[in-house]
């Protein structure tokens, strides 16, 4: 999907943010939130008008909710990846159900954040989206953790790997993953492995490129269990 | 048949169980060495699940080790007895059962409790030791008597009527001679190994009691304690907290329902569980509990005591940590499953808790370790605490998907 090229922000330039939210309150505390760390170029409340404006501004990132009349912000994530893939999306919700949260991943989403993150810890995913990094939950790093299940025997039978670099995830990650679902921060993670954070950025990277390409079926079936439920 | 060795020794080899059983039959009736390599069987083999075999954890119980001897004697003198009166087939029993005996002992004292429910389930169905448990002293000692007067009379008889066999009345003579022996050399020891196994098994029901007690009324009332001291200033919390509680111990003591316990027929596996802990502890707490599941599987005995111990770390860090936000994250593998609790709260000490806290001592620790788990806890001063929870999961347990 993206390129890895910077967007070039640099300490002279502060990255441009947009924000989709169609809950006004929400929009201004964010907003608020997110002050002078970066620049809020603009925002929108529904989807339509989310497309054309972030297609003529062409922020750095854009802040989407998951949750909005008209395919929410996966259909946003949708029409801009098409014409401007270098624009990064990070999603936010109050929704935690697995489905909208993959939806989102596989839509091209760097990250998942809940709509009860702080201000600082907010600031530091946009960046992290910005410089190209992946943003996971606690509750992402579950659900990864649970659809890559490594015990496909106990799931009723083998699964066919159509992929084994991409439907499989190393040790390291599946290390990382636990940890983070545990509430750790990056630099926590990274101390804890006695790893540097560039590792542990790229370790989730991996993870976030398996959960958008991967054909997994176990994926597929997780999900829609979920769904279910 | 008893002990699952058959089952076990199956399990292990691949052989029908049934097949096993046989071949434990056929060598029993043969001079009752099956018998013995049964129970020994017994002792040396862990049974499903768990990792030491009975053996192993009766090696480091002197008690133990004294009763089987205690028994292995008395049983020894009396297989003497009979062979010194003639009857051959006594002297190639002596080692076979004395051996299957001493073991079985050894197996009634440090088999875990489920076992011994089940051992105590086949003495009541043998005739012949069944009885056992409801006799008085004053009954046994009736006994004993009658017995002692009714084979002095035969006695009496026998060598009276200087009858032929009196060849045979020596040799019974001598065997008396040397049941009285046997008897005033081991007799006190005997009696008195006996006298204090009793009082030990009331102890230790006892302890256990309180134990179980202790960890409940902790999560429970002190808890709540906790709260309305934090919460004085607030009448209307005051009043809510006081009268919850006062609903759950009066379901505890007088409908038996365990306050804190996942006993509800709704919670039957461990997302429903690790919900139940949610819901509870932010409706009791003003804090936000963010919990993350990984699989899920079937709720056991020892998982509903790894979530109970859970529920404890959680409630204790709404309550004393100070932080806003505690996480809670389960993790569902094949062989275990593990729970941890976290915030970023003020943290502790973990040498520097009263000895009369006994949150993490008690409804955490002793109670992982009495279910077959560990509990780890790392906090320090300013920094948060994490309680790390893993329960082995036991091979009763199903993969739920």
């Amino acid at each position: 999907m993206n390129d890895s090229r910077s967007p070039g922000a640099g300490p002279e330039r502060k990255v441009r943010v947009f924000l989709v939210d169609d809950h006004h309150l929400f929009l201004s505390g964010v907003r608020a939130e997110l002050g002078d760390a970066v620049e809020v170029v603009g925002d929108a409340d529904e989807v339509g008008a989310a497309i054309e404006i972030i297609g003529e501004r062409v922020p750095d990132v854009v802040l989407v909710d998951v949750h909005m009349p008209d395919g929410g912000g996966q259909a946003v994530i949708e029409a801009i990846g098409r014409t401007h893939p270098e624009v990064r999306f990070l999603a936010l919700s109050v929704s935690d159900a697995a489905e909208d949260v993959i939806g989102v991943i596989r839509a091209g989403a760097r990250g998942y954040v809940t709509k009860t993150i702080s201000g600082p810890e907010l600031t530091d995913a946009v960046q992290r989206v910005a410089d190209g990094d992946a943003v996971f939950s606690p509750r992402l790093a579950g659900f990864v953790l649970d659809a890559f299940a490594s015990d496909p025997g106990a799931a009723g039978g083998a699964v066919p790997s159509f992929d084994p670099e991409l439907d499989q995830l190393t040790p390291r990650e599946r290390e990382v993953l636990r940890l983070i679902a545990r509430g750790y921060a990056y630099k926590e993670v990274a101390r804890q492995l006695s790893i540097s954070i560039k590792t542990v950025e790229s370790h989730v990277s991996a993870v976030l490129r398996k959960l958008q390409l991967s054909s997994r079926h176990q994926l597929t079936r997780w999900a829609s269990e979920r769904r279910l439920l | 048949m008893a002990g699952g060795v058959a089952g076990g020794l199956a399990a292990r080899f691949g052989i029908d169980a049934n097949l096993i059983r046989f071949a434990f039959v056929l060598v029993a009736i043969g001079a009752g060495t099956g018998l013995a390599a049964y129970v020994v069987a017994w002792l040396i083999i862990p049974a499903e699940g768990t990792s030491t075999s009975i053996g192993r954890r009766a090696l480091g119980d002197r008690r133990t080790v004294a009763l089987a001897l205690a028994f292995i004697t008395a049983l020894g003198s009396v297989l003497v007895v009979l062979a010194a009166i003639g009857l051959s087939f006594a002297v190639n029993l002596i080692w076979p059962v004395s051996i299957a005996v001493g073991g079985l002992v050894v197996v009634w004292r440090d088999a875990d409790v489920e076992e011994r429910t089940h051992l105590s389930e086949l003495m009541g169905r043998a005739p012949l030791i069944g009885s056992g448990g409801s006799h008085t002293r004053r009954a046994t000692i009736v006994r004993v008597v009658v017995g002692v007067v009714l084979v002095a009379s035969g006695l009496g008889t026998l060598v009276a009527s200087a009858h032929p066999t009196l060849a045979t009345a020596r040799a019974v003579i001598a065997a008396n001679v040397v049941i009285v022996g046997f008897l005033v050399v081991f007799g006190p020891w005997w009696l008195r190994l006996a006298r204090d196994l009793a009082v030990e098994r009331r102890e230790r029901v006892r302890s256990e009691e309180r134990a179980n007690m202790a960890a409940t009324v902790h999560d429970s009332v002190l808890q709540t304690l906790a709260l309305i001291q934090r919460a004085a200033g607030d009448q209307g919390e005051v009043t809510r907290l006081a009268r919850a509680q006062e609903r759950e111990l009066r379901a505890w003591l007088f409908e038996g329902r365990p306050p804190g316990s996942f006993h509800d027929a709704d919670v039957a596996t461990v997302s429903q569980a690790v919900a139940v802990i949610v819901r509870d502890v932010e409706a009791s707490h003003r804090v936000a509990v963010e919990s993350v599941n990984v699989g899920d599987c079937e709720l056991n005995g020892e998982l509903r005591a790894l979530l109970a111990a859970g529920r404890e770390a959680t409630v204790n860090a709404a309550t004393w940590s100070g932080a806003p936000v505690v996480s809670i994250f389960v993790e569902v593998e094949p062989a275990q499953v593990s729970v941890f609790v976290r915030d970023r709260g003020q943290g502790f000490a973990p040498g520097a808790v009263a000895r009369d806290r006994r949150g993490i001592a008690e409804s955490i620790r002793a109670r992982m370790t009495r279910h077959g788990g560990s509990a780890v806890i790392r906090s320090a001063p300013g920094q948060g605490t994490e309680v790390e929870l893993v329960m082995p999961r036991t091979g009763a347990v199903r993969e739920r998907q």
